[in-house]
C-alpha cells in the first residue's frame, strides 16, 4: 500500500510541467444513488467503489476527474432534487446514477430535461423505460441504460423451473407497486410465457407492500401450487414463508425477485432462508474482467468483502461499471466538457465491463437500452459465509459457469 | 365453511397483532391526549434492542426479560426529559417533537444497524404449528401474540380500573388541575404512564421481530394500524382497543380473501365507518 501511495505521490511530483495543458476545470461526474432509507442496501458498496475510483483518478493525470456523490434517501423526490442540484449549482459533466426506478427514472428525467448525459443502471429495463413514458421509436437523447429486462427474468425462472420435477402450478406474489404490476402485467409480464410453456399461475391479486397477513395467499396456493414466485419485498418474504410454515404449506420451489437479492435478508430469514432461488444479475464467478483495474470478478468481490468485512452483493459489479463505462466514454470523448461530444461518445460505447459487454445502438431492445448476461441462483449454506448464493441456471448467457442445480427445498 | 372460519381465525389473530401494537398508544392517548407518531419506530428500535439482546444472550426471552426494565426506564426518562414539555393545549407541539423523534430514530438505526433486515431467531417457534383439521393448522407464534395481546389487555384494564396508579392516571386525564390540588405530581404521572406504555412496546417489538424482519425505516407503516385501533375502540378503554384491532384484522382478512388488494381498504372502511357512526370509539372510557 504505501509503495503504492509512494509511486502516485512520485507521478504526482513528476507529472507537474505537465499541468499547463491540465489547467482546464476537472471533468466532474455526479453519482446518485441511495444510501439511506428503505432501499440503501443497493447503495451499500457504493462508498467503496467511489474510494477505489478516487485512488485511481488521483493517478490518471491525463484526464482530471471528480465524483460527487448524492444520496437518494429512497425517495423519488429527493432524488429528482439532488439531480438538478448536480446539473445546476455543481455544473457536473456527466451524472451516473443507479438502483430501482424510484432512484434512476427521477435523475434520468433530469439529466434528459437539462441535456446532460447521463449512464444508469441496476433498474430492468422496462421500467426504466417504458416507466418514463419513452416512445420505442424515439428513444431518449441524454440518458443510456444497462441491465436486463423483464424477459431474461422470466426465461431464467423458467428455465430452473423445467430442470425439477414439479406440478407446474406457480403461485404469484405481485405486490401493488411499479415491479409487481410490471411482473403481474398480462401482456408484458409473467402470465403470457408460463402459459406457453405449460405453467399455470394462480395470481390471488394485487397486495399492498408490508403486509402483515398472507393467510388468503397461502389458502389459494395451498394444496394446489409446488412452485411459488414474486417480486416482493424482504419483511413480506419472512412474513409469507413464516406463514405458510405455520399453516402447513411447503412449496418445493420458492423462487422470488427483490427480497431475496442481499445475504443480511437471507440470514434473517433464518433455517427457512436454505433453498430459496433468486435472480443473479452478477457474481464472482461471472467471468468478466474490469476494464479499468484489470480485477476479475471474484478479485472485486474479495477486495470489497477484505475493505468492508462483508460479504459480497450483486451491486457492487454494476457500480464498478457505471464508472469503467464512464471512464471509457470521457477518454473517447473529443473534448469532454462539451456535453453533445461526451454524449455521443457514451452512445458509441462498446465496451467488456466486469458485468459484462455494454454496447450501445445493438444488443438492446432500443437505442438507449444494452442488455447484460442474467442467471439462476440458490441461496445454500456455505462455508465462507452462513449462506452463500451458487448459480443453478444459466441458460441464457452459457458463458457464467454454473455451479450446482436447482435443489427442491426440502 | 372450513375456509371461513379459516378465515375468521387468521383475523383474529392478526387483530392480537394490531392490538399489540396499539395498547401502548392508547395508554398515552387515554392518560394525556399524547399522539405519539413516532410509536412505531420505538417498536423497531425496541426490536432492534432485543435483536441485539438475543444475540448476546442466546435467547429470545432473556432478550425480552434484559428489555423490559431498559425500555420501562426509556420511557419514563423520554416523558420526563423531553415529552412533559410538549404537553399542553397546542396538539402540534407534541405531534412535531414524536415526529423529529421519529426520524431521528430511523437514521440512528441505519446508522448503528446498517440497512440489513433483521430477525429475532425464536429458535423454532415462528414456525411451529398445531394443526385443528386437515387444512387447516394455525401456528404457534401468532397464538402467543394473540395471548400476549390479551392477556397485556386485561392487566392494563385492572391497572388503570383497579390500582392506586390507575386512578391517578384517570385523575390527571379527566382533570389535571384538580388532580394537581388533590397533590399528584402529574409530570410523574405521565413519565410512568409512558414507561409502563415502553414495557407494551418492549413485548410488541420482540414479537413483531420475531413474526417478521424488521428494518430501520419500517416503523410508521405499524403506526397506521394501532391508531385505527385505538380510535375505533375508544380513548382510555383497553378492551376497545383490542376489540378495535380484532375488528381491524378480522375485515381486513374478510378483504383479502375476496382480493388481496382489498384488506387494506376494507379495514380502513371499518375505521371510517367507526368514526362516522362512534365519533368517540366503541368504548370510550375518558374523556
Amino acid at each position: 500500500m504505501t509503495t503504492r501511495r509512494a509511486l502516485i505521490k512520485a507521478a504526482a511530483i513528476l507529472g507537474l510541467p505537465r499541468f499547463a495543458f491540465a489547467q482546464k476545470r476537472p471533468i466532474r461526474i455526479g453519482f446518485v444513488s441511495p444510501q439511506t432509507g428503505a432501499l440503501a442496501p443497493f447503495g451499500e458498496a457504493d462508498r467503496f467503489i467511489i474510494e477505489q475510483m478516487n485512488k485511481l483518478f488521483a493517478a490518471d493525470k491525463k484526464t482530471e476527474i471528480k465524483v460527487l456523490q448524492k444520496d437518494s434517501q429512497s425517495s423519488p423526490n429527493r432524488a429528482g432534487e439532488v439531480a438538478n442540484d448536480l446539473i445546476l449549482k455543481e455544473k457536473v459533466d456527466l451524472v451516473l446514477v443507479s438502483s430501482t426506478p424510484e432512484t434512476a427514472n427521477p435523475v434520468c428525467d433530469a439529466c434528459e430535461l437539462n441535456e446532460v448525459p447521463c449512464i444508469s443502471t441496476v433498474v430492468p429495463w422496462q421500467p426504466w423505460f417504458f416507466g418514463r413514458n419513452g416512445d420505442p421509436g424515439k428513444g431518449f437523447e441524454w440518458t443510456y441504460h444497462f441491465f436486463w429486462g423483464l424477459e431474461d427474468v422470466i426465461g431464467n425462472f423458467l428455465a430452473g423451473w423445467k430442470s425439477v420435477t414439479t406440478n407446474k402450478k406457480v403461485g404469484g406474489l405481485f405486490p401493488n407497486d411499479g415491479d409487481g404490476n410490471a411482473w403481474g402485467d398480462k401482456e408484458r409480464g409473467f402470465p403470457k410465457p408460463l402459459q406457453a410453456e405449460g405453467f399455470t399461475l394462480i395470481d390471488p391479486g394485487r397486495f399492498q407492500n408490508m403486509n402483515n397477513d398472507f393467510s388468503a395467499q397461502i389458502a389459494a396456493f395451498k394444496q394446489v401450487a409446488d412452485i411459488v414466485t414474486g417480486v416482493v419485498i424482504p419483511p413480506d418474504a419472512k412474513t409469507f414463508l413464516t406463514q405458510a410454515r405455520q399453516q402447513g404449506y411447503r412449496p418445493k420451489v420458492v423462487t422470488l425477485g427483490k427480497a431475496l437479492l442481499f445475504p443480511g435478508a437471507i440470514e434473517a430469514l433464518g433455517e427457512l432462508g436454505e433453498g430459496l432461488s433468486t435472480e443473479v444479475w452478477w457474481s464472482p464467478s461471472h467471468p468478466f474482467k474490469s476494464s479499468l483495474t484489470g480485477q476479475s470478478a471474484r478479485q472485486l468481490a474479495e477486495s470489497y468483502e477484505s475493505a468492508s468485512g462483508r460479504q459480497w452483493t450483486q451491486p457492487i459489479g454494476f457500480a464498478h461499471a457505471l464508472f469503467e463505462v464512464a471512464v471509457d466514454s470521457l477518454h473517447r470523448a473529443r473534448d469532454p466538457h462539451d456535453k453533445k461530444q461526451l454524449r455521443d461518445a457514451v452512445a458509441a460505447t462498446n465496451l467488456s465491463t466486469v458485468v459484462g459487454p455494454v454496447k450501445w445502438g445493438g444488443g438492446g431492445p432500443f437505442k438507449n437500452v444494452s442488455k447484460t448476461p442474467l442467471v439462476l441462483g440458490q441461496w445454500v449454506k456455505g462455508k465462507k459465509h452462513r449462506y452463500e448464493l451458487v448459480i443453478v441456471s444459466n441458460h441464457a448467457a452459457p458463458e457464467i459457469p454454473v455451479a450446482g442445480k436447482l435443489k427442491l427445498i426440502s | 365453511m372450513l375456509s371461513f372460519l379459516d378465515t375468521l381465525v387468521q383475523g383474529v389473530l392478526l387483530g392480537g397483532l394490531y392490538a399489540l401494537f396499539a395498547l401502548g398508544q392508547s395508554l398515552l392517548f387515554g392518560v394525556m391526549r399524547l399522539t405519539n407518531t413516532a410509536h412505531g419506530d420505538f417498536i423497531i428500535l425496541s426490536a432492534f434492542v432485543a435483536w441485539s439482546l438475543a444475540v448476546v444472550t442466546g435467547s429470545p426471552w432473556l432478550a425480552l426479560i434484559v428489555l423490559l426494565p431498559l425500555a420501562f426506564a426509556g420511557g419514563y426518562l423520554l416523558q420526563r426529559l423531553v415529552l412533559n414539555g410538549t404537553i399542553g393545549k397546542d396538539p402540534m407541539r407534541s405531534l412535531v417533537v414524536t415526529f423529529g423523534l421519529a426520524i431521528v430514530i430511523q437514521n440512528v438505526l441505519q446508522q448503528i444497524y446498517t440497512a440489513d433486515p433483521r430477525s429475532i431467531d425464536s429458535g423454532g417457534l415462528n414456525t411451529a404449528t398445531f394443526q385443528l383439521a386437515e387444512g387447516f393448522s394455525i401456528g404457534a407464534l401468532p397464538l402467543l401474540i394473540f395471548a400476549a395481546a390479551l392477556a397485556l389487555t386485561v392487566g392494563l384494564q385492572l391497572l388503570f380500573d383497579r390500582t392506586d396508579l390507575g386512578r391517578a392516571f384517570r385523575a390527571v386525564s379527566d382533570d389535571r388541575e384538580a388532580a394537581e390540588l388533590m397533590g399528584l405530581d402529574h409530570r410523574h404521572v405521565y413519565a410512568l404512564a409512558t414507561g409502563i406504555a415502553f414495557l407494551v412496546v418492549a413485548f410488541a417489538g420482540t414479537l413483531h421481530g420475531m413474526k417478521t424482519t424488521v428494518s430501520a425505516t419500517d416503523g410508521p407503516s405499524l403506526l397506521l394500524y394501532a391508531f385505527e385501533a385505538v380510535i375505533i375502540g375508544g380513548m382510555g378503554s383497553f378492551y376497545g382497543t383490542l376489540v378495535g384491532g380484532m375488528l381491524l384484522g378480522v375485515t381486513q382478512d374478510i378483504g383479502f380473501r375476496i382480493d388481496p388488494g382489498w384488506g387494506i381498504w376494507t379495514g380502513h372502511v371499518v375505521f371510517l365507518g367507526a368514526l362516522l357512526l362512534r365519533p368517540s370509539g366503541l368504548f370510550p372510557r375518558t374523556r
